[in-house]
């Protein structure tokens, strides 16, 4: 008999993350509210103006869709950390790098996408111009699975500590500032009629990298916290 | 049921273990051959726990090797761990999943017995089980299903912490006569038990860590 193919444990290993979330929906459903509340409450404390919502739209869009991925991250290890499944992925023949993708694309699909899905709603809401809200969309795709990626490096360290989440915080969001720089002022810049394929092009660099080197790094990270 | 390599070994050489400053044991070495068991003993606290996870290559040695058929086992890194099963001290199956999707899961993780899930599952007296929710399952019936992963991979060497953990008797002779099998199959075990392990095989290495 042969060991399972990748690609099978890979597949398996990704369903098995979407129906467990499926499965706590009820869970998973907190960062997407989030997102919508902080972003649907500015205008209520701020002020309703169409001028100036515009202004701040792209930040706040962003800032909340950076908070809202914070919120989710501990969820990409902490129960299978709790139910000893780590361990057994861990133990698994397979390189764990790559099934580290899977486990970081299950959870951009179940927290990243939905955000991509309701942020068009969110910029009718703060007046974005068509153009902005195009530019929005682009920057959220390249840069929410940035943000999962980093975060799962972060995850990994403190997944073995008790109360890892404020340490989690202090080390990722640092990482996570240069994506809402460029993705923000990419929104702001189209909205002002701009060119931002600079931006953009930066923002899918940072995608680049972080593909290239988020999984094998999230992987070392596991093996020193489960040591 | 194919058997295993007979010429297999799993050697460790001068393993130190340190743990807050504490030394847990020191310079323990042994050999473990095709059909052995290694019994792990010791009073609670002792590095039962930490051996067997240095052993699986979760966690490092302070001092000392370890070598499978020669090669050290960080070397072979996922090649060890195609030759071993894992069950720990927590159960590793996911409360919101099935039984079989639990074992769907674990047989993608090693290498495939051949056995089929439902059949795993019927040996392990959980037939029937299938479409439930592990989070309904009973804690000792729990312990049997994450048992059942060794029997849908196939893996030369088991490791296992206190696999009779919240059994009842009949769900202990039940293990037992999986692990006399995996033996005459020429397989491997390294155990720690509070519980008094009768197998048939009386090549048992005993180690305790308290003395």
């Amino acid at each position: 008999m042969k060991p399972a193919t990748l690609p099978q444990a890979f597949s398996i290993l990704l369903r098995r993350d979407l129906t467990l979330a499926y499965r706590r929906r009820s869970e998973m459903i907190n960062p997407l509210l989030f997102f919508v509340l902080v972003t649907a409450l500015f205008p209520l404390g701020i002020s309703a103006d169409p001028a100036l919502l515009r202004e701040i739209g792209p930040g706040i869009i962003w800032v909340a869709a950076l908070l809202a991925s914070l919120l989710s991250l501990e969820t990409v290890f902490r129960s299978d950390f709790d139910d000893g499944s780590l361990e057994q992925l861990l133990l698994s023949p397979h390189p764990l790098s790559v099934l580290m993708i899977a486990k970081v694309l299950a959870h951009w699909l179940i927290t990243g996408l939905p955000l991509l899905i309701v942020a068009p709603l969110l910029g009718v809401l703060l007046n974005l111009s068509t153009a902005a809200m195009k530019t929005l969309l682009l920057t959220l795709a390249l840069g929410t699975p940035v943000l999962s990626l980093i975060g799962a490096i972060g995850v990994a360290l403190t997944v073995g500590l008790r109360k890892g989440g404020t340490i989690l915080s202090l080390l990722v969001l640092p990482l996570y500032v240069p994506v809402l720089i460029f993705a923000a002022s990419a929104v702001a810049n189209s909205d002002a009629g701009l060119p931002v394929s600079a931006h953009l092009s930066l923002l899918a660099a940072l995608l680049v990298l972080a593909i290239s080197l988020s999984p094998a790094a999230t992987a070392a990270s596991l093996r020193i916290s489960m040591s | 049921m194919t058997h295993y390599d007979q010429t297999d070994t799993l050697e460790a050489r001068d393993l130190t273990c340190i743990r807050d400053d504490r030394s847990l044991f020191s310079e323990l070495s042994f050999t473990l051959k095709s059909g052995q068991v290694l019994l792990v003993e010791g009073r609670n606290g002792s590095g039962k726990t930490s051996l067997l996870r240095i052993l699986c290559g979760i966690r490092q040695p302070d001092e000392g090797h370890i070598h499978w058929n020669g090669g050290d086992i960080y070397r072979l890194a996922t090649g060890f761990n195609a030759v071993t099963a894992w069950v720990g001290h927590k159960d590793g199956i996911k409360l919101e999943l099935t039984a079989r999707e639990n074992l769907v899961f674990a047989r993608s993780l090693g290498t495939p017995s051949g056995l089929d899930i439902a059949e795993a599952l019927d040996a392990m007296e959980l037939g029937g089980f299938d479409d439930v929710s592990a989070i309904n399952l009973s804690a000792g019936q729990k312990r049997r299903l994450a048992l059942a992963r060794l029997l849908v991979t196939r893996s030369p060497l088991w490791i296992l912490d206190e696999p009779f953990t919240s059994l009842d008797t009949h769900g202990i002779s039940l293990i037992e006569s999986m692990i006399n099998k995996h033996l005459v199959d020429g397989g491997m075990l390294a155990v720690t038990s509070h519980h008094t392990v009768t197998l048939d095989s009386n090549d048992i290495t005993r180690i305790n860590l308290s003395a």
